[in-house]
């Protein structure tokens, strides 16, 4: 059960129950669409860029909670911030949730705020990619990539 | 090996004694009792089969239909024997009519290929049903893209049931094969295959049946049916993966082109011309899952021993248990309502993502399926993306049912439903 609460913390259901930035960018400068042909899960993310830094950062899909969370989550975290600390972030994120050791694990998440929140995902191997599979699709919308992606 | 003890009665099922038999359903996950409700998906094995599989290798292993030592004829004599035993298991008229392969995917890539390619052309039809499992889909498209055959889709209503009117609309004089499945795997739903059997014979048209997930559960009478092919998995049967059959009527059988070539499916061969072997080994090209077959023998020697008086008996009675606990739900919305059901309950709790509810689930030692069960089709039928699934063999008990409602509960308090 400890585990369970570790994953499903109450910021985790709050923001799966009430996503944020839910929606899209018409003018949006970058979009891509993520999807995780195992579960069904499909997100699409649009960011608009100026003076690069990203200065909106929408959502759009359907998926698990760990998902959903993890996207709402996102959009909030990367505001702000430009492409190069974004990519950065998703290294840590990535990191802090598959990281072998424990340490190195919190340790990652650490400086990742409220995105530490997902610290627990790393003890269910099998969702990891539930939690990855928004920012993996905004490092595709970063990078232009036309078709859709998936995860690992 | 281990003697089974035959059990006359349908009314004592000891699913106790049953659950001995399956070494896997002693162990723990975190402590709490393994409760497997994914035998739709893979069944557990007995410990017979493991022992049958032990035993060839051990004592009596050798390749099949080639040597002159005796120890290669005691390993084809065995293997030969498991044929006869699916014959029995399917009351098919003969056993050249029982193909070995790697399982009911297999079977009906084999009969797409052979049979497909050689009698369908263009602008013929086959026909299938909304609910198939991917397997009974995509080797029809297949054929499809490559001799321009038509796939035609029957209709389900919302309980899950084959329309079969719009069935009948649907077969028209370019009809040349009709492919069902007996017990839809997300649904559980008995389709009457032999209403479908005998609309199919009004009209003279073939008709393939998968039986994957009607097997495990009750007596199968090919030759009652008078089905023109019938395919099934050893795995979901208790047996082994890597091996399944495809039952076909000899006369068919007869008349298709092998779809594989090499050793085995040969008579002789020089460079110029090849003279094919027999009935069945016409399709069997290559050294076969001899071990697998072994086991899958001791499958069905287990499955008959029970016998489907006994099991159908203890799963319907499960499954109406199951049923009247999930529906005390409030939340669960049960996908499909079918009027003859075997096997498997899919359904929804809530917004829930099927995948969050495994997840919990899993915690409790309590394996299902969440996801869309190789039948997306159905899923859109029903407007989901995914369920979650449970599904039931002989080992499952009421308190497995009990575990999957309590576990679900959890699910409730977590996601406040």
């Amino acid at each position: 059960m400890s585990e369970l609460r570790d994953l499903y913390q109450e910021v985790v259901l709050d923001h799966a129950k009430r996503p944020r930035n839910f929606g899209s960018i018409a003018a949006a400068s970058h979009r891509a669409l993520g999807h995780n042909p195992l579960c069904g899960d499909k997100l699409t993310v649009t960011l608009s860029i100026a003076d690069h830094k990203i200065a909106d950062a929408r959502f759009e899909g359907a998926g698990c909670a760990i998902s959903m969370a993890s996207a709402s989550l996102m959009t909030e975290a990367i505001r702000g911030k430009s492409e190069a600390e974004v990519r950065a972030m998703f290294e840590q994120f990535h990191a802090g949730l598959t990281a072998t050791n424990e340490v190195a694990a919190v340790s990652a998440l650490a400086e990742l705020d409220k995105l530490a929140v997902f610290g627990g995902v790393r003890e269910f191997p099998v969702r990891v990619k539930c939690a990855t599979l928004p920012w993996h699709t905004l490092v595709a919308a970063l990078d232009h990539v036309p078709e859709p992606v998936k995860t690992e | 090996m281990t003697a089974i003890q035959p059990i006359t009665s349908p009314r004592t099922l000891d699913v106790a004694r049953i659950r001995q038999d399956f070494p896997i359903l002693s162990r723990h996950v975190r402590g709490k009792r393994l409760v497997f409700l994914d035998s739709a998906a893979s069944a557990q094995k007995p410990r017979t089969v493991m022992d049958a599989e032990r035993d060839i290798c051990e004592t009596g292993y050798a390749n099949v239909h080639r040597g002159v030592y005796s120890l290669s004829q005691r390993a084809t004599d065995e293997f030969e024997s498991v044929r006869e035993k699916a014959r029995q298991l399917l009351n098919a008229r003969e056993t050249r009519e029982i193909v070995f392969v790697r399982g009911a995917t297999e079977a009906i890539n084999l009969v797409a290929q052979s049979f497909g390619r050689a009698s369908l052309s263009a602008g013929d039809e086959v026909l299938i049903s909304h609910m198939e499992h991917h397997s009974n889909i995509v080797p029809w498209q297949m054929l499809r893209e490559q001799n321009g055959v038509v796939l035609r889709v029957a209709p389900i209503d919302d309980a899950g049931e084959l329309d079969l009117a719009a069935f009948e609309r649907l077969i028209g004089p370019r009809t040349k094969l009709i492919a069902v499945t007996h017990v839809a795997n997300a649904l559980g739903t008995v389709v009457p295959v032999e209403k479908v059997v005998r609309l199919a014979k009004e009209h003279g048209i073939p008709v393939l049946i998968d039986g994957c997930q009607a097997v495990p559960h009750q007596a199968v009478d090919v030759q009652a049916l008078d089905c023109d092919f019938y395919v099934f998995s050893g795995h979901k049967l208790y047996g082994p993966t890597g091996i399944g059959v495809l039952y076909g009527k000899a006369q068919l059988l007869r008349a298709m082109p092998p779809w594989q070539g090499g050793g085995d499916m040969i008579r002789s061969v020089t460079f110029e011309r090849t003279e094919y072997n027999e009935l069945p080994w016409k399709f069997e090209a290559g050294t076969p899952h001899i071990i697998g077959a072994i086991g899958l023998g001791a499958a069905i020697d287990y499955v008959r021993s029970i016998g489907y008086d006994a099991i159908g008996a203890h799963e319907t009675a499960l499954l109406a248990y199951a049923l009247r606990e999930l529906s005390q739900i409030n939340s669960v919305r049960i996908i499909g309502h079918p009027r003859h059901r075997s096997g498997v309950i899919s359904f929804a709790l809530g917004e829930v993502h099927p995948h969050d509810i495994g997840t919990i689930l899993d915690q409790d030692g309590i394996c299902v399926r969440a996801g869309h069960h190789c039948a997306q089709p159905t899923m859109d039928r029903f407007g989901v993306a995914a369920t979650v699934r449970a599904s039931f063999g002989i080992y499952n008990d009421r308190d497995d049912v009990d575990a999957l409602v309590a576990g679900l509960r959890t699910v409730q308090e977590m996601f406040r439903l």
